[in-house]
């Protein structure tokens, strides 16, 4: 796939972003800035990367509880992406949503979520609005290996087969449901085999390489525009930190992780970025920094904004009746 | 006026609606061509045809979770379950998805959507197609829950429920869809929140809803020949409830009888005579009563059924406990 350097370099851009923001945010948690729980998609950049780079600002996405990435990938802002996990007012959900739950309606993204597999059928309906309203959007709906045994993933994909709608479902498949391997949790190696069963096709990709990623949601987003239905893209992956900020691993072995540090993903584009010419050292570096300045701006944002004042906490529940919930 | 059908209330509801509003349409299982399940879809699917009548798979997750991702990308579905029974199926996309989508995106998305729950027994359904599960949904912050008893109500709230930007659970009594009533000609939607007086008086207030409400205009036609005046409250809407109507009839009456058809424990009744106790505790004479099933599940066949569903009988029996008590002080 031929793609023009620019593009590399907004992919990585974008890559990196979500990389510096997870490892502040790391930090961050480990300081006990960020309450909560905390699900770092460290290691799994170039899926979101990748699939978002094919998608317009009208385009939706759902996402995960590790949905940072998601929505990053999408457009999501720094700022107010870190002001929610302070819980601060200024925040994407003005502090009651926090890092599991963050949206953001203008620009597609319909929510990170805390329960597994619900992102599914919510796709499943966005993609019935774009079908109804004959418009040519599409929904990327992403999720993990383990949420493919819920049966709300069996019964999106069946809808979304049968409908044909605009959904591509894209596995990022991290070869853990918390602390439950992939072998134990599932009798399949390959998410994309279970494609068969819905008569669409399933592919399965390095999830490491956002060019591989980028080749096949490029494929299945113009399938779902040209209304020929889903597809299912498996992206073998891995994150490099627990399931949650606190996790111990003991479930997982050393080496493996050693192993998938090799494959991370963001060097990994330096490096061919840097052999290929595609970009010079010098820009690299005054793009990192750049990164890290935006980074910085945004811890500085969340840390200085206020937090909710206790009246919010009634509204937003409805559109309408605010007075009727404040009594208690 | 005109006279309809329980079930032509709700659906001329609906088809109102579609003919307004072009994102208004309905999914479900057999709603299409085959009119769903109780008949109520008969004809829209001939009158909209199929993209805004969808018939979906079995697949209460789907079904339920696609309208709330259709709703929050700017649809108004209309989700149909054929019993209120397979909430449990498609509860979590209710439960953590429609209800609190808004709150957690700090009210950045609007999931305008109505769910309709065909509910109640008396039909021989038995266990797992005649449970009365209100409670479940009136307990969730985040939703809005509906129950009309008649078939001008039943009309009125649909148009509101589909007006509402806000998930609604429109839940319906299965065995009063062929029930008739006298719908006014001029067609307006029926505000949230607001209880209906079905019949005035002065004695006791029988707060009731579904089929316990004609039970309760029963027991009151009953209780009227031996002089005693029931007042018949219908809620109409679960939540919001109308506290107000509800505590002036208790400051009139000082007695109160709630009456639904759900397993009385943990049950909304429970929820109303908790809120009369703990608000209008001053107005009252006597003990509230409340009548409600068996706790059990419900039974096949019609000798149980009818004996651990409440009936006529037990509101007459409740009213005559208060009464009793109250006018002869021990």
């Amino acid at each position: 796939m031929n793609l023009s350097n620019d593009k590399v370099i907004e992919m990585y851009n974008q890559m990196l972003k979500i990389r510096k923001f997870e490892e502040k945010a790391m930090e961050l948690f480990a300081e006990g800035q960020i309450p909560g729980f905390v699900h770092l998609y460290i290691g799994e950049e170039a899926v979101a990367t990748g699939a978002c780079a094919n998608l317009l600002e009208d385009d939706y996405i759902t996402s995960t509880h590790r949905g940072h990435g998601h929505i990053l990938a999408k457009g999501g802002n720094l700022k107010e992406m870190m002001a929610e996990l302070y819980g601060k007012e200024t925040g994407y959900c003005k502090g009651k949503g926090g890092s599991m739950h963050i949206a953001d309606a203008t620009k597609g993204i319909l929510g990170a979520n805390g329960i597994v597999g619900a992102g599914h059928n919510l796709a499943v309906g966005a993609g019935i609005t774009a079908q109804y309203k004959g418009r040519d959007q599409v929904c990327i709906c992403f999720f993990g290996d383990a949420s493919t045994n819920q049966s709300t993933f069996h019964e999106a994909l069946n809808l979304a087969s049968v409908w044909k709608l605009p959904v591509v479902f894209v596995c990022e498949n991290n070869l853990y449901g918390i602390s439950m391997s992939q072998a134990r949790h599932q009798a399949i190696q390959d998410v994309s085999d279970r494609a068969v069963a819905y008569n669409i096709p399933g592919v399965t990709v390095d999830g490491n390489d956002v060019f591989a990623v980028y080749e096949a949601s490029n494929e299945a987003v113009k399938r779902a525009r040209s209304g020929q239905g889903p597809t299912l893209i498996e992206c073998k992956t891995y994150r490099h930190r627990g399931h949650f900020e606190g996790d111990p691993t003991v479930y997982r072995p050393d080496e493996e992780l050693a192993e998938w540090l090799k494959k991370d993903p963001v060097k990994r584009l330096e490096k061919h970025m840097l052999d290929n010419k595609i970009i010079t050292s010098e820009k690299l570096e005054a793009l990192q920094k750049d990164v890290d300045k935006q980074i910085a701006e945004a811890v500085e944002f969340a840390s200085n904004s206020p937090y909710p004042s206790l009246e919010s906490a009634v509204e937003d529940i409805y559109t309408d009746m605010v007075e009727e919930v404040r009594v208690r | 006026m005109r006279t309809m059908t329980y079930g032509e209330a709700i659906r001329e509801g609906m088809r109102i609606k579609m003919k307004e509003d072009a994102n208004v349409f309905i999914m479900g299982e057999d709603v299409g061509a085959f009119g769903g399940c109780f008949g109520v879809t008969a004809g829209l699917y001939e009158e909209f045809g199929e993209k805004r009548v969808k018939d979906t798979p079995i697949s209460e997750g789907a079904i339920i979770g696609g309208a709330v991702g259709a709703a929050a990308t700017g649809l108004r579905p209309i989700a149909e379950l054929m019993f209120i029974d397979f909430l449990t199926v498609g509860m979590d996309q209710i439960v953590n998805q429609a209800a609190k989508m808004r709150y957690m995106f700090g009210g950045k998305i609007t999931v305008p959507m109505v769910v309709r729950l065909p509910a109640g027994g008396g039909v021989q359904a038995a266990a797992q197609h005649s449970q009365s599960l209100e409670a479940w949904l009136t307990h969730v912050p985040g939703l809005k829950v509906v129950y009309p008893s008649t078939p001008q109500d039943a009309l009125g709230l649909m148009l509101t429920a589909i007006e509402d930007d806000n998930p609604v659970m429109y839940i319906e009594h299965k065995a009063m869809y062929a029930m008739k009533g006298e719908v006014e000609d001029t067609v307006a939607p029926i505000p949230f929140g607001v209880a209906d007086i079905k019949r005035e008086g002065a004695d006791v207030t029988v707060i009731a809803y579904g089929k316990m409400l004609h039970e309760a205009l029963k027991a009151a036609e009953e209780l009227a020949k031996e002089g005693i005046e029931v007042e018949v409250i219908d809620p109409r809407t679960l939540y919001p409830l109308d506290q107000e109507t509800i505590f002036k009839s208790v400051e009139k009456t000082n007695k109160v009888v709630v009456a639904t058809e759900e397993t009385k424990r943990g049950g909304y009744g429970g929820e109303i005579a908790a809120i009369i106790a703990e608000k209008a505790f001053d107005y009252l004479d006597a003990p509230i009563v409340r009548v409600g099933a068996l706790d059990t599940p419900i039974p096949f066949t019609a000798c149980l059924e009818n004996y651990v569903l409440p009936n006529t009988v037990d509101i007459i029996n409740a009213v005559k406990s208060i009464v009793v008590v109250a006018n002869n002080p021990i």
